[in-house]
């Protein structure tokens, strides 16, 4: 279904962390940028699409003031607002936004770090853009922190904090279809597996509280009503978002896993493990009956590599990228 | 990232070094009593209680360097000495050994049942000396009480917090080529058979719920492995069969340490661009040293009847030659710090690592201590 193509030489390896790759597209320009996270380095590469030119920059992780700092990257993504696109890094000692390219830094908000370091670790991890004006970033502490963001400049607000989970948060996502119909706006993970569902606006309200069974839920999605949750025991499990009824449920790898993703115009959902499995399902939903099923379509292995990013590079999901730990390189596939 | 990983570090690179160590007496016939000596006195050393004290405080890691320093005065903590290709070599050998295991593990929370396999092979090495025995025993009742209670997600960002320590490093290590858990570049196999770990299901399943909650449907999908279901879960306790084999001793007679070991494969060198931007946190992280080393208590220095030399190499040539043809993009290179600027806050670590330098070079005017420190980590 999928044949492999040229891959993208980074300038520095993929560390081992969840969902180690953002992908997004330029359509006006023809480009596509992919950020890969290196210890305390972003590895940023912007790709055209006729695969003839590639330009690479990377961002150190400089935290407001302080000059240098080997603190490290727990993730970078690109949030996509109706207004203005943002790339976004999260670390231990704080939250970083960029303009699109990485060229400006327009906000840092530092986290509070104890003077001597605690067992407790402190980091920021889980990016999603929500709606108009939110951008949403997990907290170690299990905070969530809301930005709100103007269309323009660098008046960036945090709005609301949101104190529902008890563990470190791991992944959160919004409602990837577009569709204004569905009441779910935001999904939030944490390290025992809980799921929150958000409703945004200028108080977020707790939609529901989805149990976890103390398995961790790294990476975790929201299509049309409908939660993509994946988990360290290789297990995939759908829920309908605000009921929190689970729908199905998938032995979907053999190792812990470390990336979902939506193609929202096709229901394409890609995951990606450390078993160096990639593999692609299908989606369907009735909404009728609220029900939802889930069909594996493609499986391929990528050879000795634990995979920590993988990402569709468009809507329909007709090519997608995948790193892996140790790995320098974005190995892309796209549909024969 | 996580601060709880420099025990697991350390214990289980310790671990791998008196694996190492101990075939490397018995291949060079040294003396019973002797050997026995210098594996007492590094266990001892390794688990002095002022230096666990430190070592389990939560803190960020080291830098590779700062962690090979710690490694050589321990290697140095009895009789026998060790040159710096055979020291290079030792610390190649524990890390990328090591790092398979971490890699391979097959839930984050095993890598503690590695460290098990590592602390019970200790605690085998010291079974006739009781007070030793009790040291690595109260370390053993100290790691249960830290890690049995944090959970998988935890426990996999201290595994990611080793696997950025290990990353880049892709050393050919004869012993894995040839069982053919690494390949010809550095990588390790990993395998798409076997048990899955515990806890996980054998892929291949979808089910799905009406929603009341009962299964309507049931489907197959090919694995693309040959996966079998987990075995039972390792013992967490102080006693106990672990299931798991990473950790264990993989040398014997009949593996020996392999005295030949591949430089890095050539392309390689792309990945490991060294940073020779100063690190402000160089001055961070030697007073964090100093601390630690500050228990790194060494009770004996050779004199010249019973101190002894092990070769990590078949031939002393062979070991000249490794020196000399060691890329540079593995030499482990000094500590960047300005230790002249920065003397008072390391004059701690200076006295100690003095006092490691008069081993070797004495007849040094204590007023230049720092400049002793520099010149001492430019010798290691």
């Amino acid at each position: 279904m999928y044949h492999k193509e040229k891959s993208i030489q980074i300038k520095s390896s993929a560390s081992a962390l969840y969902n180690n790759l953002s992908v997004l597209r330029i359509a006006p320009r023809s480009l596509t940028y992919f950020t890969v996270v290196h210890a305390n380095v972003v590895n940023m590469v912007s790709a055209s699409w006729d695969g003839l030119n590639f330009s690479h920059r990377q961002l150190q992780s400089k935290e407001g003031n302080i000059a240098a700092s080997s603190s490290l990257i727990m993730q970078a993504s690109w949030c996509v607002l109706p207004s203005r696109e943002l790339l976004v890094l999260t670390s231990q000692k704080g939250i970083q936004m960029y303009e699109s390219d990485g060229s400006i830094m327009v906000y840092w908000h530092a986290l509070d770090i104890p003077e001597t370091p605690t067992a407790q670790a402190v980091f920021a991890r889980g990016i999603a853009a929500v709606r108009e004006n939110y951008i949403c970033v997990g907290v170690s502490s299990g905070s969530v922190l809301v930005f709100d963001v103007p269309s323009k400049g660098s008046n960036i607000m945090l709005s609301e904090v949101l104190e529902e989970h008890r563990e470190s948060i791991t992944d959160m996502a919004s409602e990837c279809s577009g569709s204004l119909e569905c009441i779910a706006d935001l999904v939030t993970a944490d390290d025992s597996g809980i799921l929150c569902v958000w409703k945004s606006g200028e108080d977020f309200q707790l939609l529901n509280k989805i149990p976890g069974f103390d398995v961790c839920c790294s990476s975790v999605k929201l299509w049309k009503g409908t939660v993509v949750a994946g988990y360290g025991t290789g297990q995939i499990r759908l829920y309908e978002a605000v009921t929190g009824i689970v729908q199905a449920e998938v032995n979907a790898h053999a190792r812990w896993i470390y990336s979902l993703d939506i193609a929202p115009f096709s229901g394409l959902l890609l995951s990606g493990a450390e078993d160096s499995l990639v593999r692609v399902w299908h989606l369907t939903l009735t909404p009728e009956t609220n029900s939802a099923e889930i069909e594996h379509l493609y499986s391929e292995c990528v050879t000795d590599t634990q995979i920590c990013g993988a990402k569709f590079c468009d809507g329909d999901g007709y090519a997608f990228a995948v790193t892996g730990y140790d790995l320098s390189e974005i190995i892309r596939y796209t549909q024969a | 990232m996580s601060s709880r990983t420099l025990p697991l570090l350390f214990i289980n690179l310790g671990g791998e070094m008196l694996y190492i160590l101990d075939q490397r007496l018995r291949a060079q016939n040294i003396p019973t009593d002797k050997a026995k000596k210098v594996m007492n006195d590094i266990i001892t050393t390794m688990f002095n209680k002022k230096f666990l004290e430190e070592l389990f405080k939560p803190q960020e890691l080291y830098s590779k360097k700062a962690l090979r320093t710690v490694f050589d005065r321990l290697a140095h903590a009895s009789i026998m000495r060790l040159n710096q290709a055979s020291m290079d070599k030792l610390y190649d050998l524990m890390t990328m050994a090591f790092k398979y295991q971490v890699l391979l593990c097959p839930r984050p929370k095993d890598m503690l049942l590695v460290s098990f396999n590592h602390m019970d092979a200790i605690k085998d090495f010291v079974r006739d000396a009781p007070s030793i025995l009790n040291q690595v025993d109260e370390t053993y009742r100290q790691l249960i009480e830290i890690y049995t209670p944090l959970s998988g997600g935890e426990f996999q960002l201290i595994r990611q917090t080793l696997l950025i320590f290990f990353q880049d490093m892709h050393i050919r290590v004869s012993i894995f080529l040839k069982d053919k858990v690494q390949n010809s570049n550095g990588r390790f196999v990993l395998p798409t058979s076997g048990p899955v770990p515990h806890g996980t299901q054998v892929p291949g399943l979808i089910r799905i719920f009406n929603c009341s909650g009962e299964e309507v449907k049931r489907q197959q999908f090919p694995n693309g492995g040959s996966y079998s279901s987990a075995l039972r879960e390792g013992s967490f306790e102080m006693f106990g069969e672990r299931v798991i084999k990473l950790g264990t001793n993989m040398y014997s007679v009949s593996r020996p340490v392999e005295t030949h070991m591949s430089g890095t494969a050539k392309n390689s060198a792309q990945h490991t661009k060294v940073n020779t931007a100063p690190n402000p946190l160089a001055k961070e992280e030697l007073n964090l040293l100093a601390r630690l080393m500050g228990g790194l208590d060494v009770q004996n220095s050779p004199n010249a009847d019973s101190g002894f030399r092990v070769n990590l190499f078949a031939t002393d040539e062979e070991e000249e030659e490794a020196l000399i043809s060691r890329p540079e993009e593995l030499s482990y290179e000094v500590i960047n710090i300005q230790a002249t600027k920065d003397q008072q806050a390391n004059a701690e670590l200076a006295r100690i690592m003095g006092e490691f330098t008069e081993e070797r070079e004495p007849s040094q005017s204590p007023s230049d201590k720092g400049e002793d420190l520099l010149a001492m980590m430019d010798g290691l």
